[in-house]
């Protein structure tokens, strides 16, 4: 699937409008890929639905009335049935989808100001959370609606912009406004998770704040991107901590740059291993494996840019989990959700 | 008056005691009400303003959209008052035409300002004063960057890398007590 050889191109498919304020975040459920849910300024969480007959969509729900501040970012749980959402107001909410609406049925409290991200592990039995405060916090998903702090980690000197788990681990990924990304691990399973790696400066790492952090589907490469105008790619040797033999580091691979002239906001690795960029200079950017190891290693070719993807800066880029055909969705200060699909030229 | 930028801080009899590292302290105070942080500032004399109405009857064509120039820029922020003496930005010089940077054609800004004191606490909401008068008053297909002036600052990097994270600004700018002191800066820079 040689995808450079082909012509692609990357068609606006929908516009989707109705927040009134800057969209921060996009989440496509990951069970029914004709829901779609987005997070504002203006304090609330949209749900958007495509129909099956005419295949548009439309706004199914507003979550309203919940959070008293902006909500900066929403995950599903694997199970799709439940959404997370982090706010500014301190607290990440947590909806079930009853099929006609959606309801609050708990807020997870703690942080001591503003939650930036909030990110379910791969079987649905915890959550991360990042703040402002400089912490991360580990909550135990128990039966019932309960949610129990299961840990609070230290370690980030500054605002920590998003948590990620590892796809297939239960590693928990963080990225933070003090330039460095930190791995957490518990090695036993009563054991307590530690940070166990952090990427600075001197492992090749970002030299400003790092936004955003997104694995590929098998999970021994991630891709993170900065305010430094860079994405990099980095690798790890997962076999060998599913074989027990104990933690196995990151190493840097590649380093992207000049593609984008404006922070990049998000970065999100499909499953068919395309990645997406959003930035601030309202363009989308999209990057493929060479699959020509140059003397340096690895590396990795800008596909395309879209220019002028929206008319403000894209804070969120997120790739579909349909296998139908390649549907990207953007989030942008201009208020706008839009959905994308890349395809070949007629 | 000639251009020597010498800060002459007349502190009352009491302050005269504190040894350097306390006054240093009383300085970061972020309080208005006792202890201003630049008690004595140096007020200037401000240029005569260009007329922008004789400018634009020069323009006859309805149709052309005329492109944004740094004077004009220097306009929307040359008014926003200090947020500790009743002053412009303008008449302390923590802005000149000169702060202004402008590219229209890749709709970016830049503006660089130069906080009274070295150590000025303010120097943030000053930063984030001129960002949202800017944020209000131009195209939103303008990317602005705030900057304080190289070498006016003890803490220029961190204070720049605040001014400059859009999401730690729309945070602070939720905040209604913040809030209400940026929209008493910017009151007058409205008339």
């Amino acid at each position: 699937m040689d995808l450079m050889e082909k012509n692609l191109e990357l068609v606006e498919v929908q516009k989707l409008e109705g927040h009134t304020d800057r969209v921060w975040n996009v989440a496509w459920n990951p069970v029914s890929s004709s829901l779609l849910a987005s997070c504002s300024g203006d304090n609330t969480v949209r749900i958007w639905q495509q129909s099956p007959l005419s295949r548009s969509w439309s706004c199914k729900a507003v979550l309203e009335e919940t959070h008293t501040r902006t909500v900066r970012s929403c995950s599903w749980s694997p199970s799709g049935k439940l959404l997370a959402t982090a706010s500014f107001d301190g607290t990440t909410g947590i909806w079930e989808d009853f099929g006609d609406e959606f309801e609050c049925i708990s807020t997870l409290e703690g942080h001591e100001n503003e939650v930036k991200s909030v990110s379910w592990n791969a079987s649905g039995s915890y959550l991360a959370t990042c703040s402002r405060d400089k912490s991360v916090w580990i909550w135990e998903v128990l039966g019932g609606n309960e949610y129990d702090c299961a840990a609070v980690l230290n370690g980030h000197t500054q605002d920590v912009k998003m948590v990620q788990w590892h796809p297939t681990m239960d590693v928990l990924f963080s990225c933070s406004y003090d330039n460095t990304i930190k791995v957490w691990w518990a090695e036993d399973d009563d054991g307590d998770y530690q940070c166990v790696q952090t990427l600075n400066e001197s492992s090749n790492g970002h030299s400003s704040t790092v936004w955003a952090i997104s694995f590929n589907a098998t999970g021994d490469k991630m891709v993170t991107c900065s305010d430094d105008l860079t994405l990099k790619i980095w690798t790890a040797d997962i076999s060998m901590m599913h074989s027990g033999e104990g933690y196995a580091p990151w190493t840097h691979l590649c380093t992207l740059s000049g593609y984008h002239d404006r922070t990049i906001f998000s970065s999100h690795w499909s499953s068919d291993d395309i990645i997406a960029s959003g930035a601030g200079d309202d363009a989308i950017g999209l990057f493929v494996d060479s699959e020509h190891d140059s003397v340096n290693g690895p590396s990795y070719n800008l596909l395309l840019k879209k220019e002028k993807a929206h008319e403000m800066d894209i804070n969120s880029v997120q790739w579909s989990p349909s296998k139908e055909n390649r549907l990207l969705a953007s989030a942008s200060d201009d208020g706008m959700v839009k959905i994308w699909q890349l395809e070949t030229k007629p | 008056m000639n251009s020597l930028i010498c800060l002459r801080l007349r502190l009352p009899p009491a302050l005269l005691s504190l040894s350097l590292i306390e006054l240093k302290s009383f300085c970061g105070r972020k309080k208005m009400v006792n202890g201003l942080i630049n008690e004595n500032p140096i007020v200037y004399e401000i240029k005569h303003r260009r007329d922008v109405r004789a400018d634009s009857s020069s323009n006859t064509n309805e149709l052309s959209v005329d492109a944004i120039d740094h004077l004009e820029v220097f306009d929307h922020i040359r008014d926003i008052k200090d947020p500790e003496h009743p002053y412009s930005l303008e008449q302390l010089k923590v802005l000149t035409e000169d702060s202004v940077e402008v590219d229209d054609s890749k709709s970016h800004v830049r503006v660089t300002f130069t906080p009274t004191v070295e150590h000025c606490s303010m120097a943030t909401i000053i930063g984030l004063c001129v960002r949202v008068k800017l944020m209000r008053s131009l195209p939103r297909r303008y990317k602005i960057d705030i900057r304080v002036a190289p070498g006016t600052h003890a803490t220029e990097a961190a204070v720049n890398k605040q001014l400059n994270d859009k999401e730690r600004v729309a945070a602070a700018l939720e905040n209604p007590n913040l809030v209400e002191m940026v929209d008493e800066c910017l009151s007058s820079s409205f008339e």
